[in-house]
């Protein structure tokens, strides 16, 4: 579609509304926001402010209540529930606080997830999915599963399946919640050279302020709004 | 997703769950094998009549009085060598008309002894029934002429009577009046239930005496051809009304037989068939519920996989081939018990069971079908869940 603009994602005006036993929560009360190719935006902002929300509609996981927003050149609101999955395998990469890694399965094969939703051979998915474990420093870890490995190895498996897709977009929901200092430092390190290395935008939440500070543009929202 | 991925998927899923997802097969494998086991007796039982009643002869027309209907007892014969005389007539051929008094009586050889069916009858009998002898002969015309005290043994008779001798040629009593044995009947086995081995054949004009009556129980017409079969009866039905004024006389062929015992046999297959059906009914509930909890189990996976761009299709696929694969590895299974079953049931008893293709393609399509039906349900559900409500599910 020739809606593009370049961005890799632009909201305007976006508006997400809850219904609650009959009544409307506002999570998101009107939201503006551009992620241009390469870029890197922290999010930052108090609990409940609709951080995560914000999130999931720049990852079409949710549609806006009202607004418009494009990903990767497409509005949402004329796709449907298929092509918004389609759009999910080939615009984004989601990196979830809690890894969210698939259980009983080894390293390798949740990597290549993503790929099997693209009609990849299992042959060519291992290759895919083994190099960008080398890329995350997993190479050794290929064959483990989940729970034979640590919080940091896990949330690097999550990255490398956020990206063996070749995503335009890194979105992460505090990646780094579940982790240590130290760990969440080198995986922060990671998520950083790789927006810089490869030119993935990134969009990460957090809650760390000298984390929001190392990105090119920090987005600080309260109750609903980027203020 | 790849089909071929998604069956890969299914199966995993099935091997990660093996205790439940084995007990949920159970209840299909259950109502598969009952299905096939229950079809293949009553097709087997079915083929066992049509084999035995086609075994009496071809173009038979058995004449007897009152009405057939298999339900009431047969009424009491007026019939007499005179009215088997006047068939006869009409028949145009003594060697085509076969007839029978019946009575139960002891046959004694030395201290040995045996109840037996005695059977008053014509020298027609072998010529219009199927009827082959192993040892000596049948049956003269002279013989029932003269009323002679001549016997043909049943196999079985002959076994029990003379163990270790030629029976033939030897003497029997039969209700305390000797008898010289002239023949034996080739073995037959059980036919409906009676025992055919079992039989002894003497003129009828000697049984009249020996039973003090002079009735005929019934007469067997061997039609020259199949085409002229019912007329010939009408005629003879006619001829004996006649005779008999007030008696009803029946004229059945071995189709009609063969038409109430199969209709009979095919509404007894059909409802054992569907008192079947109902466990497999059941087992799919099984299957469904089991689906409901997979699904509900694995909602966070389902939310990431939809996160990592899995279409509503794909879930619902998943979760479809889930179901239809547990119940077409169930369906096999219970194939193979009830053709287990059914070989069990023909070696030990006399019911010949007979699997046959279409009953176990139908169980196969069924259980499949069953899978279809029952995890559609799962299968919808697990395809339309929220997957930013799925990822944040404990
Ligand atoms: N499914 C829902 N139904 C109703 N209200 C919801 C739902 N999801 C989120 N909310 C509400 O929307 C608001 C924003 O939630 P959100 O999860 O985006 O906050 P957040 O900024 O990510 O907070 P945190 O830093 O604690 O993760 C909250 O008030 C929350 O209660
Ligand atoms: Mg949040």
């Amino acid at each position: 579609m020739s809606e593009s603009t370049g961005a890799a994602i632009e909201a305007r005006d976006v508006r997400r509304t809850y219904q609650l036993d009959g009544v409307a929560v506002e999570a998101l009360r009107g939201v503006s926001l551009t992620v241009g190719p390469g870029e890197s935006v922290a999010i930052v902002g108090p609990s409940g402010s609709g951080k995560s929300t914000l999130l999931h509609l720049l990852g079409g996981l949710d549609r806006p209540t009202s607004g418009r927003l494009l990903i990767g050149g497409r509005d949402v609101a004329k796709l449907n529930a298929a092509a918004l999955a389609r759009l999910r395998n080939e615009v984004v990469g989601f990196v979830f606080q809690s890894f969210h890694l698939l259980p009983r399965t080894s390293a390798l094969d949740n990597v290549a997830l993503p790929l099997v939703y693209r009609g990849l051979s299992a042959r060519r998915r291992r290759a895919l999915a083994a190099e960008m474990l080398s890329r995350v420093g997993l190479e050794h870890r290929m064959h483990h599963r989940p729970n034979q490995l640590s919080g940091g190895e896990q949330q690097r498996v999550a990255i490398a399946r956020a990206l063996v897709t070749s995503p335009a977009v890194l979105l992460a929901d505090e990646p780094t919640g579940n982790l240590d200092s130290a760990t969440g430092a080198s995986v922060l390190g990671l998520l950083e050279s790789l927006n810089a290395d490869s030119g993935v935008a990134l969009v990460v939440v957090t809650h760390d302020r000298e984390v929001a500070a190392r990105a090119h543009r920090q987005i600080t929202i309260r109750d609903g709004v980027i203020v | 997703m790849r089909l071929a991925e998604a069956w890969r998927v299914a199966f995993a899923a099935l091997r990660a769950n093996r205790l439940r997802s084995g007990l949920t097969m159970l209840g299909v494998v259950i109502g598969v094998g009952a299905v096939v086991a229950l079809v293949a007796i009553g097709t087997g039982a079915k083929r066992e009549v049509e084999r035995q009643v086609e075994g009496l002869g071809s173009n038979l027309l058995v004449v007897v009085p009152g009405q057939i209907d298999f339900s009431s007892a047969p009424s009491v014969s007026r019939l007499t060598l005179s009215d088997v005389d006047a068939v006869t007539r009409i028949v145009g051929d003594r060697s085509r008309v076969a007839v029978t008094v019946t009575s139960g009586e002891t046959v004694r050889a030395g201290t040995r002894s045996r109840f037996s069916t005695i059977d008053g009858v014509l020298e027609t009998t072998p010529k219009v029934f199927v009827r082959s002898i192993a040892r000596g002969g049948y049956l003269t015309r002279s013989d029932v002429d003269t009323a002679r005290r001549v016997a043909v043994l049943g196999a079985g008779v002959a076994r029990t009577l003379f163990p270790e001798r030629d029976p033939v040629g030897q003497q029997v009593s039969i209700a305390g009046v000797r008898f010289r044995v002239i023949g034996v009947f080739a073995p037959l086995g059980q036919s409906l239930g009676v025992d055919r081995d079992g039989e002894v054949h003497i003129p009828i004009t000697t049984a009249h005496r020996l039973f003090a009556t002079n009735r005929v129980d019934g007469i067997a017409v061997k039609a020259p051809d199949r085409s002229g079969i019912d007329a010939l009866g009408q005629r003879i039905v006619a001829e004996l009304s006649q005779r008999h004024p007030g008696t009803e006389f029946s004229a059945v062929t071995q189709e009609q037989i063969l038409g109430v015992l199969g209709d009979i046999l095919g509404v007894l297959t059909g409802v054992l068939a569907a008192i079947a059906g109902i466990s497999l009914l059941v087992g799919g509930v099984g299957v469904s519920n089991i689906m409901l909890v997979s699904v509900r189990e694995r909602t966070r996976e389902i939310g990431l996989r939809k996160a990592v761009g899995a279409r509503p299709r794909d879930i619902g696929v998943q979760f479809l081939l889930e179901a239809v694969l547990l119940t077409a590895i169930g369906g096999v299974a219970g194939m193979a018990l009830g053709i287990g079953a059914a070989v069990l049931v023909a070696q030990l008893t006399p019911v010949p069971a007979a699997v046959t293709w279409w009953a176990l393609a139908l169980a196969f399509g069924v259980s499949a079908g069953v899978g279809i039906v029952f995890g559609v349900v799962p299968a919808q559900r697990a395809g339309r869940l929220d997957p930013v409500v799925a990822l944040r599910t404990e």
